[in-house]
Order: C-alpha cells, then sequence, then structure tokens
C-alpha cells in the first residue's frame, strides 16, 4: 500500500490489445477528468504493451493530461504477472490517489492481483464514481474528498456505496458501457511520459498457444438502449418489430436464448448468463418470459420495460415499468409515439 | 503423474431469489431470509478438481471460508467425491473484503498440499471475481482466470482454454498454478448416494459443540460439555467423518490483516434498489398509457 497522498494523481489504465485502445478506458476518460477537476489533480493514463506509442496521443486527445507509457516487447501479450509488475512499480513511484480499470476480462484479471500485491483496496464493477467525504461510524474524523465506489450488489438488490480511507492507492474496475464516452479533441495537449519501468524482474510465466478475436457483431455493452425480444415474439419476420423498435430509439437488438435458438436472432445478441450481461439505461423486453437465466443477464439495467401477453411472466418482477398486452399491438404504438412525439405532454 | 488439488468454496445466499422480504426496512439484506447455496461456479470448480483426482490421481481438498453453517457444502463436496474437506471459521475474520479473505484462504492453503488450487470464477453475492486473483498473489502461484476448457495436464504442465469473453486464448503454464472456473468448463456430477449414505453423518466441531450444547443445556458444567464435544469428534474422527475446523490461529494469520481492520474497502452507504421484487408501474396498453410512459422516460433522460 502507500500512504494517503492528497497531491496524488487520478490514473487510469489504458487498457488495449493489438494495437487498439478499448473502449472502457476512453469511456472512464469523462468520468476521470471530473474527478482530477474536483481534487485539482493531473488526470493519468497508464500505458503498456509493444508498439503502443501511437496511442498516447488519442488519450490525451480523450483527457488525459499524462500518459504515463511503457512499451516494451515483453509487454505485447498481456500476463498477469508482467502487467502487475509495471503497474506496481509505477504505482509505488508515482503514488496515485485513485486508480481505476475498465471491469472488462483483462481488468478484473489485472486490478485484483495489484491490489493483492500493493495490499491496498478494491471495488469491483462499479456503475458510478463521486468525491465525498466519510466518518467511519463510532468515531468523528473526517475523511475528506474521497473516492466513493458505488455498486449494485447482492444480484442488484442493493446499491453500495465503498471507500477506502487508509490503504491507498483507491482502487476500482468501473462496468463497460455505464459511463458516456466523450468526443476527442486533437487540439488537446498533455504530455507523454516514457515511464520506463523496472522490467528486470518480469517473469512471464505464460505461453501462449493461441489467441483468437472477433468483433462482436453488435456491442450489447456499449449500448444505453436495449430492446431484446423472446420466444414470445413469434417469427423470425414479426422480430423486425425489434429491431424498429431498437432503430427508433438508436438502441441495440438483444435477444433471450430462446429467440436464438428459434433462429430469430443471432447469438452476438443475446443476453444472459450465458450471452452478455448487460447493464443499459432502458432495457425494454417484448415477449420474453423472463427466465432466471435471462433476468440475471439484464436485471441491473438502470430502468427496465417489459411488454409481455402473459401477467404472471416473471420478467415483470425485474420491470419498472409493465406493459400487459400483445407486442404486435404495443410496439407500433410505442414506435409512433416516439417517432411523432404525439400525445406526449411537455 | 498424480495432482493434489484444493478447491476453494463459498456458502451464498441464492440472489437469483431474491424477494420483497429478503430486503429489510433499512435498506439491508435480510439473509435469514434467503436460502443458502453452494456458489455455483464453485460445483464447476469442484468437478474440475475431481476429474483431474479421477483422471490422473492425487487428492481433491474443498476449504471454505465462513460461518459454521457453512459445513453444509463441505459435507455436499464429500458427498460428491472430495477426499478432504477443511472449515476456516473464526468469528475474528467476519467482514472481511476480498483481501483480507484471500490473506485468510493462503495462510490456509499453504498448510495443504496444492498443485493446483482451483476456484470459481466469481461468487453471485457480490460477483466480484477478486478473491481468486488476490489468492494467487498472495500464495505466489501462477493465474489462469476464466478457465473454460482443461486442455491437457502432464508432467506438471497444464493447458488451458481461456474465455475472454470476445474470444479465446490457450495457455500453458507450469505448476503449481491456481485456475478459475467458468460455468460452461463442465457438468458437476451430483452427489453419489453410496457416498451420501456415509457423508451425512459427516461433522465439523462447531456443529458438534453446538449439539452438545443444545443436547446438555445452559447449566451444564463446562467441563463436561468440553469432554462430550471431544469424545463425539473422536468418534467421527475414528471414522474419518469429522469435517477439520481451523481458527485464524491454527493458520498462523496476522490479525492486523483479518476482519474488518485486515480490510481497505469499507461501506459508506447501502442503499436498497426501488422497484424491485415485482412492484412495477403498470401502462395501459393504449395510446394514451404509451404516451405518457415515453413522455416520462425523455423527461428522466432515459431516452431522447
Amino acid at each position: 500500500m502507500i500512504d494517503v497522498n492528497r497531491d496524488g494523481e487520478v490514473w487510469i489504465f489504458a487498457e488495449a490489445e493489438q494495437g487498439r485502445l478499448s473502449d472502457v478506458p476512453l469511456e472512464l476518460m469523462s468520468k476521470g477528468r471530473s474527478l482530477a477537476q474536483t481534487l485539482s489533480v493531473p488526470l493519468g493514463a497508464i500505458l503498456l504493451g509493444a508498439g503502443v506509442a501511437p496511442l498516447a496521443d488519442k488519450l490525451v486527445a480523450h483527457g488525459a493530461d499524462k500518459v504515463y507509457l511503457v512499451d516494451d516487447r515483453r509487454l505485447g501479450h498481456y500476463q498477469t504477472s508482467s502487467y502487475r509488475h509495471v503497474l506496481c512499480d509505477l504505482i509505488t513511484r508515482h503514488k496515485p490517489q485513485i486508480v481505476l480499470y475498465g471491469a472488462t476480462p483483462l481488468g478484473r484479471d489485472l486490478a485484483p492481483s495489484v491490489a493483492s500485491a500493493m495490499w491496498c483496496g478494491l471495488t469491483a464493477d462499479c456503475t458510478d464514481l463521486q468525491i465525498g467525504d466519510h466518518t467511519p461510524p463510532g468515531t468523528d474524523q473526517v475523511h475528506k474528498n474521497l473516492l466513493l465506489q458505488i455498486r449494485p450488489a447482492f444480484g442488484g438488490n442493493i446499491i453500495a456505496t465503498i471507500v477506502n480511507y487508509d490503504r491507498w492507492p483507491q482502487m476500482a474496475t468501473v462496468r463497460e458501457g455505464v459511463m458516456p464516452m466523450t468526443e476527442a479533441d486533437p487540439a488537446r495537449k498533455g504530455l507523454i511520459v516514457d515511464a520506463s519501468a523496472d522490467l528486470d524482474g518480469l517473469v512471464l510465466p505464460l505461453k501462449v498457444l493461441q489467441c483468437e478475436r472477433r468483433q462482436k457483431k453488435v456491442n450489447l455493452k456499449a449500448a444505453r438502449i436495449i430492446v431484446a425480444g423472446g420466444a414470445g415474439v413469434g417469427s423470425r419476420e414479426s422480430f423486425q418489430l425489434i429491431w424498429n423498435l431498437a432503430n427508433c430509439l438508436g438502441g441495440a437488438v438483444g435477444g433471450s436464448r430462446a429467440a436464438v435458438d428459434l433462429g430469430y436472432v443471432d447469438h452476438d445478441h443475446q443476453v444472459g448468463q450465458t450471452g452478455t450481461t448487460v447493464r443499459p439505461a432502458l432495457y425494454i423486453a417484448c415477449g420474453i418470459s423472463g427466465a432466471v437465466q435471462h433476468r440475471a443477464g439484464m436485471a441491473e439495467s438502470a430502468r427496465v420495460l417489459a411488454i409481455n401477453s402473459d401477467r404472471h411472466a416473471p420478467i415483470f418482477s425485474v420491470a419498472h415499468y409493465g406493459i400487459v398486452g400483445d407486442l404486435k399491438d404495443v410496439i407500433p404504438r410505442l414506435v409512433k409515439v416516439i417517432r411523432t412525439g404525439a400525445g406526449i405532454k411537455a | 503423474m498424480a495432482y493434489d488439488c484444493v478447491v476453494c468454496i463459498k456458502y451464498v445466499p441464492d440472489t437469483k431469489k431474491v424477494t420483497g422480504e429478503a430486503m429489510k426496512a433499512d435498506g439491508t439484506v435480510n439473509r435469514a431470509a434467503l436460502p443458502m447455496i453452494y456458489n455455483p461456479e464453485d460445483l464447476n470448480a469442484l468437478e474440475l478438481a475431481l476429474a483431474v483426482r479421477d483422471a490422473h490421481g492425487g487428492s481433491v481438498t474443498v476449504i471454505t471460508m465462513g460461518a459454521p453453517a457453512a459445513t453444509e457444502i463441505l459435507r455436499d463436496s464429500l458427498c460428491r467425491g472430495a477426499d478432504a474437506a477443511v472449515l476456516l471459521t473464526d468469528r475474528r475474520a467476519a467482514a472481511s473484503d476480498t483481501l483480507a479473505t484471500s490473506y485468510i484462504l493462503s495462510r490456509a492453503v499453504k498448510l495443504l498440499p496444492h498443485d493446483l488450487v482451483i476456484c470459481g470464477r466469481q461468487a453471485i453475492d457480490g460477483d466480484t471475481a477478486q478473491v481468486g486473483p488476490q489468492l494467487a498473489e498472495k500464495l505466489g502461484l501462477t493465474q489462469i482466470t476464466y478457465l473454460e476448457a482443461l486442455e491437457g495436464l502432464e508432467g506438471g504442465t497444464i493447458r488451458a482454454r481461456r474465455n475472454l469473453g470476445s474470444g479465446f486464448e490457450v495457455v500453458e503454464a507450469q505448476l503449481p498454478a491456481l485456475v478459475t472456473v467458468m460455468d460452461t468448463a463442465n457438468v458437476p456430477r451430483p452427489p453419489a448416494a453410496r457416498r451420501i449414505m456415509k457423508y451425512k453423518k459427516a461433522r465439523s466441531r462447531p456443529e458438534v459443540a453446538a449439539a452438545v450444547a443444545a443436547e446438555m443445556g445452559e447449566d451444564a458444567d463446562k467441563d463436561a460439555v468440553a469432554a462430550e464435544v471431544e469424545r463425539r469428534c473422536q468418534g467421527l474422527a475414528g471414522k474419518g467423518l469429522l469435517i477439520e475446523a481451523w481458527d485464524l490461529e491454527r493458520v498462523g494469520a496476522d490479525l492486523a490483516f483479518c476482519g474488518r481492520n485486515g480490510s481497505p474497502t469499507k461501506v459508506h452507504k447501502i442503499l436498497s434498489v426501488v422497484l424491485t421484487g415485482g412492484e412495477y408501474k403498470e401502462v395501459p396498453a393504449t395510446d394514451e398509457g404509451v404516451a405518457e410512459l415515453v413522455g416520462e422516460l425523455i423527461q428522466e433522460h432515459t431516452i431522447g
């Protein structure tokens, strides 16, 4: 751990793979900027990899004041122990007060390992971050300007705010798609620091025999609005209704496992335990009964609208709004209202 | 070559069965109203260990940190085929965050033979997926997360396929290693009838102590109670039915790193999520109803 360091910077781990930055660090930049501004400290981005130097400008354009760059052939393929080694070295030397990671498979592999090695705190899967004060129960000591780490827990039934006031840095992973990505500003100026970490002790215990990446046809994680259809849609043709509603909302199309198995929509669109877990601002479930495996993948959406002809469908148990009715009747009404604004009271 | 496996498991509230009654008025979780279960992906971790032992020989030891009630999943593990079980229980370990938990677990795992430490990817109560990686770091083991297929195990080298969400990779590493297992990795075997007959009688020492205390009553002589507990534990041990219970002294844990004091993360605030458990607002399936709904969603900036 490092000591409480009020002058410490706010850092974002700039996950990059195969020569490009992931979306999450860019999403984190706008939040990181506002945290850094509140604390009156610089915003730093940590960029590790082989041949990643050209990506530094993009991080500056998205809001970084400094980019700590470690460009080394041995960091070309992510391994827990090598990345942990470099991060711990940088944290120990520069003493940032906050370090944020995307809650991606890589971020969730790396951040806990760094937290363990540094003996500091880590909160997983935050959906919001704020700066605020904390007074430990039973004391009158106020810890000012801490990172408030806000996350759902207990299957989404509670929202917990977590703080770490003594063993710094304050670290958190942040869910994909919950923070809006701001426009890049190519005119922004920033400092690129050749961080030249100590790589002598680097260990690479993994031999990577095969690595396959593919782009999904749809990025459900990043969608603010998802319109999803289930078996109740009835046919691949009727599924066009789902696409129509998604299009007029600027949203993405999702499907339940049943809809995928029935061939209404491609597997890349599947939401649920065996598909993608999503937490959009609005999830519209159409003709989805709401098996627990599906609910597990969407119950943490900020707003859920369920449209189902069966009043007793379990999907209503996780809904904030419910329309009991035939989706072939309801969806066209929705599309009309959204397109024309008809009947909406200002 | 044979492999000794240690499987870390957790007894968790079944968060998929959360209903209105599971939340108290003050917004905290009423744990008593939730059924407790074997964390689902820990069953996949156990299955992986059992498959390794069945194919190569060696041993499978399950360990859980928690209240004595967690003995339930240790017994279940024995019925499914585990060779030994350890209950890591100590009041001073309560309120441990993932860092403190991984520290305490690491102290215990160090006392067990381990070529492979196997954890479920994450537990359904916190969904943090942190204890596996933190335990790997504390033990100095090579970390392999998100295992979806064990592709090979030969001469102390493991080859595993990792699910990376948007693809996969196949990695090879020298043991010892720690792996975290996805639910897609295998289908956990059910408890075997013959083993249930035997291990349903298995008990941990705290369970024996609770039973003896209940039978002998509050006024019973302390020494007599202790002697009876000892007698019954000896009897169970003789039949291989005593589940070991370790406390923080037994594993040599430094109390400064355990429990609330050992946990850097502290709860600042807990809010229950409104509108769960079927309390949704019904919107009529009419043009007016739909327009009012859309207007509300625009006003709160959910759409538009």
